[in-house]
């Protein structure tokens, strides 16, 4: 799939390390994400894969190595900088993390005031638009509170593509879905991909949808603190020669190795 | 051979399993069970299984499973499946006072540091407000303001109104014993407009407001909305401590000065009732007995609380942990921290004062 897109890098991350105090989480993270991609992070539970994310998104400051975006240093850059290059991406938190005091389309229109120079009509319009997008066309005046959650992960999708971000980062989106909305989430992240040519990092371990949407992986491992491999989620499933990773995408049912690949 | 019969059901009673490993020590014997007459069983079986085979583990005798109903013997491999690990129970620790003691001083020097550092962000956060490059809605700065103002009203005015009585009643039984009664008039208005009416909104507002402010910010940052504004280069203090901070700081004047104005018709009321003076007098005397300077200390005090409660209630809601406990641990420490502050700030502006002669 990688050969469809511009290999040119987008995300480098290049000998991180990542620490809470004394305690290593992740160390020696080496990996690169291209323009275009959809990047997955996967681990066991436990070993550090949303302490990543939030090294990538600016909240926590990994304790050494070095983040870039486009070859620009993330964490060693000044605020301004780090707030210009923050803009560029947009992030689906787990819950959708919506701000309860405010309905969807202020969720939305917060970005789009404080960040560009449109007028209210033109922001209100942008924010119908981003929800229709997200299925949830007509729901602009109500609170995250009076929908369900599913619907709150969605308008949190919007929210995130406000400033029509170049890299969206999404923590576990598929965690507490039903299997059909997972599906169209799935779907929704190869649509925006295909047309809006937007690199797209995934924390998961949905092992469906790692399969039929990512184009390259990072896997973390909670026992060793690092990463055990990178690549394809296909490729590693039937060819790794790490037996670790292989049973982890195989769910520990090495017997149903094709059958499986085949009904994904 | 150990025979179970009857029901061993949790909420039946059953013999007490140390006196059922109490009959085999070390025997050195092979255990095996019978269970032919057992009826019902649950959870309460499988305990007794448990310590059965620890207690032979710990005799190395060997244990014969066949007696057993099917179900049991599943379970009681389920729960021997994986050996408990070492370390995994939690022992209780124990310290010595001294080494309390110390982890306590080293939290309230820490505590310090905090609060320490948030004021300084404040500050900045204010200098951007200044520069117009602070990040917040104006229409949120409306609403907290509303909510620390007008929704504030009825309970301050209650207890204004009944510390003025309080006062009087006080004032009227000394001053009455010199024929001075009408000083009763005085009393009230130096204490409500200089001291009480300060603080006891404050404290007011810090149960009500500062307790509100912990709550609300504490649960920003569970659903991981505090994160939301981050990433997205919004400063939490500009967008969410601001416009609270400033709420109060301008609310709490107001709050204050209607305080002392309930107060003091509520001493009204009682001397009405208990002196023998016209409203007119009463009123004259109270006028005489205030200055603006003792308003304006008032109005001064109220202000440095207001950014007190303030500061406590988004500092502790900015600091709070990710789980439902550590909102309500927030919200207390909100209230403490703001009444504390209150109290020493109140000593400390009183020795001033009273050195500049006001």
């Amino acid at each position: 799939m990688n050969e469809q897109h511009s290999a040119k890098p987008h995300i480098t991350v290049s000998d991180m390390t990542m620490a809470y105090g004394d305690f290593i989480i992740q160390q020696n993270l080496n990996f690169t994400v291209n323009h275009g991609d959809i990047f997955i992070i996967m681990g066991g539970s436990g070993c550090g894969k949303s302490t990543l994310l939030k090294c990538l998104i600016g909240l926590k400051e990994p304790s050494a190595g070095a983040v870039s975006f486009d070859g620009e240093d993330f964490w060693g850059s000044d605020d301004d900088d780090r707030l210009t290059m923050k803009r560029k991406f947009g992030t689906l938190f787990q819950s959708g993390a919506l701000w309860s005091s405010m309905t969807l389309a202020e969720n939305i229109a917060l970005p789009l005031s404080l960040y560009t120079t449109l007028g209210e009509k033109d922001i209100a319009e942008l924010c119908s638009y981003k929800l229709s997008l997200v299925g949830l066309a007509g729901f602009d005046d109500y609170y995250p509170s009076e929908i369900s959650g599913g619907m709150n992960k969605r308008a949190g999708l919007a929210r995130a593509m406000a400033l029509d971000p170049e890299i969206l980062f999404f923590d576990e989106p598929s965690a507490g879905l039903d299997p059909i909305s997972a599906k169209l989430l799935d779907d929704l992240i190869l649509e925006l991909r295909d047309s809006l040519k937007t690199t797209i990092v995934i924390v998961t371990h949905e092992l469906a949808s790692m399969f039929s949407i990512g184009d390259n992986s990072v896997f973390l491992d909670a026992a060793t603190h690092t990463q055990l491999t990178t690549g394809n989620p296909v490729e590693l499933r039937d060819t790794s020669p790490i037996p670790d990773v292989r049973n982890f995408l195989l769910r520990g049912e090495p017997n149903e190795l094709s059958d499986k690949g085949k009904a994904l | 051979m150990l025979v179970f019969s009857g029901d061993w059901v949790i909420s039946a009673k059953r013999p007490e399993i140390d006196e059922l490993l109490g009959e085999f020590g070390t025997e050195g014997a092979a255990i095996s069970f019978n269970s032919d007459n057992l009826n019902d069983w649950d959870s309460a079986l499988l305990i007794a299984l448990c310590a059965i085979h620890q207690q032979a583990k710990q005799y190395q005798l060997s244990v014969n499973l066949d007696g057993l109903p099917d179900g049991a013997r599943g379970l009681l491999h389920l729960a021997l499946a994986v050996e408990e690990r070492e370390g995994a129970r939690k022992s209780a620790r124990h310290e010595s006072l001294i080494t309390r003691l110390g982890n306590a001083t080293l939290d309230i020097w820490g505590s310090c540091v905090e609060i320490t550092a948030f004021i300084g962000e404040l500050v900045l956060s204010f200098g951007r407000l200044i520069k117009g490059k602070a990040n917040y809605r104006k229409s949120d700065l409306v609403v907290v303001i509303q909510e620390a103002g007008a929704e504030a009203l009825p309970i301050v005015g209650l207890i204004s109104f009944l510390i003025g009585m309080i006062f009087a009643f006080v004032g009227i039984f000394q001053l009455k014993a010199f024929g001075a009664g009408i000083y009763t008039a005085d009393l009230v208005a130096v204490a409500m407009v200089r001291e009480m009416a300060p603080i006891m909104t404050a404290i007011i507002m810090a149960g009500r407001t500062g307790a509100a402010y912990a709550a609300q910010i504490g649960t920003m940052k569970v659903n991981e909305e505090i994160d939301a504004l981050t990433t997205l280069g919004i400063n939490p203090i500009d967008f969410l401590a601001l416009p609270r901070v400033i709420a109060l700081i301008i609310m709490m004047p107001l709050l204050t000065m209607y305080s002392s104005l309930i107060g003091i018709l509520g001493g009204l009321a009682v001397g009405m009732s208990m002196l023998d003076v016209s409203v007119m007098q009463y009123l004259v005397e109270t006028q005489s007995a205030l200055s603006l300077s003792t308003l304006f200390g008032g109005l001064f005090k109220a202000v440095v609380y207001g950014s007190l409660i303030g500061i406590a209630g988004c500092l502790q809601g900015l600091n709070c942990g990710n789980n439902a406990m550590a909102v309500g641990q927030a919200t207390t420490n909100a209230v403490v921290m703001g009444i504390v502050m209150i109290v020493v700030s109140a000593a400390v502006l009183t020795v001033i004062y009273i050195n500049i002669g006001i």
